[in-house]
């Protein structure tokens, strides 16, 4: 019944979307997130994710495989290096366990906020050529890697059931909000840095730097717990931390992380988030004609 | 009728350093503000400005086919950008009663990697499509663009014609309430740009809205209903279509394939006046749009009105951006010496392969030789202008590709190869 309505009202001289009445004026002043023009657009974000996805998989001759390599080899070298020689504070878990686990979001994060960061300019022709809401291409960009942290994860379960290191027990429902966190500060600095980059492509400098430094600011080779209290409460800036401390909590039970710390990376990755968002929309109706 | 497109007091201001330096480093904008500091300056420094648009104003009816012309930057692109919210305007508002769907460039987001089938559904929903719109029209679409043994090929391995008829036959399904346009004609092939014509006159006869921007005047006659000139960023004229085009094309605001003159007002001076411009083919027919494989010839008539100095006539050629081509000036040993009195019929033949794709303008003049400049006697800047085609057969110097092809010229080189 319902969906011969549907089709009805589809076929009619006034399909529904005929009262849809677009109304275009300067750019106010201030920024506000259109909710329900996000909703409307939602199958275009879809497009956008599956056509980064298929592309991505599509050009390399291992293809998924690169997902499982990268974050495998790069624990390898940090296990082998750091775990051997590098006199880093004792953890309560298995060192490899430790740092894969640290490992999957931080890459997720780092692969996130670089793909969200370029998005705008990446996407020049999109942008100068059609309307969507501009947020969709750095959401989009946050959401494609969550495919590779997936095949990550897989392999994270393997390890967790050869070392028998295993959830500690109902925390377990908290391992997605942790990394929710990820989320939302990958894309607060995603939707900064990605309309700082349409004005100064200085960006593409600048992120590998910052991602290379921020494996040892957030806790991925070593556990915060076990260092001086005044450094944990520096790196708690960081929300990378709480994520990361919280994560192996959660999972892998983990040392219980403290709750005033994760508060504070907790608060700074909704500053980030908001900030990020606020300046993105503010510059936002600029993008076509600076590009 | 109900109105389907409200514009009331559009206008859009660009601030030209912005502009220009389109984006910099932020190591430049540093410096700038510490040569600004250093030399105690605090007063903002306002940027030249441009106003594309200025108080634009008109109303579209719903089911009206409306046409807007004017030469280049007289603000045609502007004005859609901001109906298709491309851009925001500066002041002013409009407003789109009805489901929009706007088309400024075919194949919007065509990815090379994807197949031909992965394609469809990403352009369409770029295009504001619903997947499951884009899978009934699927067959369609692929029948209009006839590619279907390829369907499942990325588009990298298409040549130019497919994937130019793929993009537009994606477009030519989209099937909007209102729909906005911009110069998609001048793609493809002369066969393909037929089909094409038709397809807009389908969704014209179809009681759609569509607001249709242009240089090829022939198909705005044809198409429109009305046509709104628009010239500085004003709408100058606003009325029925053949004499909206038939004023654009005397009033010297044009950039058509043609022009004349009176005998009296043509430009000029006691010495030499232009009669006409015309952009002809091999055959001497006039055309809008030449093949870039087919020779150009740039018709220039004017009347020498005494004897003088030795005069000849001289041509700039302009790329698409604006930029010179080159420069050209009439050889033939007649003009070495001091032309007598009477009429004169001068055409200058560009080669084949020699001009890159796009709209090509031309400047005119009747010179002399003087010290230390040219010293023009009659001149016309953008006397004429005309689309350079590729039909993308690939045997032009771009081959199968069919994405952006920089450069004033494109000529086709003799390559040698050897082993080594």
């Amino acid at each position: 019944m319902a969906a011969g309505a549907e089709q009805l009202s589809e076929r009619s001289a006034q399909p529904p979307e005929s009262s849809r009445v677009t109304v275009i004026r300067p750019s106010s002043r201030w920024p506000r997130l259109d909710v329900s023009e996000l909703w409307h657009y939602r199958e275009l974000l879809g497009t956008f994710v599956w056509r980064d996805i298929k592309v991505r998989y599509k050009q390399s001759a291992i293809g998924v495989a690169w997902a499982v390599l990268v974050p495998v080899f790069t624990a390898a070298v940090y296990i082998v290096i750091l775990g051997r020689f590098a006199k880093l504070p004792r953890a309560t878990l298995p060192y490899p366990i430790l740092v894969f686990s640290g490992l999957l979001p931080m890459q997720y994060f780092t692969s996130s906020l670089t793909g969200s960061s370029m998005s705008i300019v990446a996407g020049v022709n999109l942008v100068t050529k059609v309307y969507f809401p501009r947020v969709l291409l750095p959401l989009g960009a946050v959401i494609v890697p969550i495919v590779d942290f997936v095949f990550g994860f897989i392999v994270l379960l393997v390890l967790m059931g050869w070392y028998g290191t295993w959830p500690g027990g109902p925390v377990i429902v908290l391992a997605p909000l942790f990394l929710a966190v990820a989320f939302i500060t990958a894309l607060g600095i995603g939707l900064f840095l990605s309309a700082v980059n349409v004005r100064y492509r200085d960006v593409p400098y600048a992120i590998p730097v910052f991602v290379q430094v921020l494996p040892f600011l957030s806790g991925v080779l070593f556990d915060v717990n076990h260092i001086r209290e005044k450094w944990q409460w520096i790196l708690a800036f960081n929300p990378m931390t709480a994520v990361i401390t919280g994560w192996r909590w959660a999972l892998l039970n983990g040392p219980t992380p403290n709750l005033a710390r994760t508060a504070l990376g907790f608060a700074v990755a909704l500053v980030l988030f908001l900030g990020g968002l606020a300046f993105f929309r503010s510059t936002e109706p600029r993008f076509a004609d600076t590009l | 009728m109900a109105t389907a497109i409200t514009v009331e007091g559009l206008a859009k201001r660009y601030r030209l350093g912005q502009y220009r330096a389109a984006y910099g480093t932020l190591r430049d904008s540093l410096a700038l503000a510490t040569r600004r500091l250093a030399r105690g300056e605090h007063e903002h420094h306002e940027d030249p400005e441009l106003w594309a648009l200025k108080d634009v104003s008109f109303e579209v009816a719903e089911g009206d086919v409306v046409g807007i012309i004017g030469r280049n930057g007289a603000g045609k692109s502007t004005l859609l950008k901001i109906l298709t919210r491309i851009t925001t305007p500066t002041t002013g508002r409009a407003e789109i009663r009805g489901r929009v769907g706007s088309l400024l460039e075919v194949g919007t987001g065509f990815h090379p990697e994807l197949t031909g089938r992965e394609n469809i559904f990403l352009n369409g929903s770029i295009l504001g499509m619903k997947r499951r719109e884009i899978a009934t029209k699927l067959d369609e679409i692929v029948d209009f663009a006839g590619v279907e043994k390829f369907i499942d090929t990325p588009v990298k391995r298409y040549s130019s014609g497919m994937y130019v008829r793929l993009a537009f036959s994606v477009a030519a399904h989209l099937e909007p309430e209102i729909l906005l346009v911009d110069e998609v004609l001048a793609v493809g092939d002369s066969e393909f740009q037929r089909r094409c014509l038709g397809r807009m006159e389908d969704i014209g006869a179809s009681g759609r809205t569509v607001l249709f921007v242009s240089h090829n005047m022939q198909a705005m006659t044809r198409l429109c209903d009305r046509v709104i000139l628009l010239d500085g960023g004003q709408v100058v004229e606003d009325g029925e279509s053949s004499a909206v085009v038939a004023r654009y094309l005397q009033s010297g605001l044009g950039t058509g394939s043609t022009r004349r003159w009176d005998r009296e007002s043509g430009p000029g001076d006691d010495l030499a006046r232009l009669r006409s411009v015309r952009i002809v083919d091999e055959h001497g027919r006039q055309i809008d749009a030449a093949d870039v494989r087919q020779r150009v010839g740039i018709e220039v008539a004017f009347t020498v009105l005494r004897l003088g100095e030795p005069i000849f006539p001289k041509l700039k050629v302009l790329d698409r951006h604006g930029a010179v081509a080159f420069n050209v000036m009439d050889t033939d040993q007649r003009w070495r010496t001091p032309a007598t009195p009477g009429d004169y019929v001068s055409t200058a033949w560009i080669p084949a392969n020699l001009l890159n794709e796009g709209l090509t303008s031309v400047d005119v003049s009747i010179c002399s030789i003087g010290t230390p400049k040219l010293h023009p006697h009659a001149a016309e800047r953008s006397a004429v202008a005309f689309h350079v085609q590729d039909p993308g057969l690939g045997d032009s110097s771009r081959g199968e590709y069919s994405g952006q092809w920089t450069g004033a010229v494109r000529p086709l080189l003799d390559w040698t190869v050897e082993r080594a």
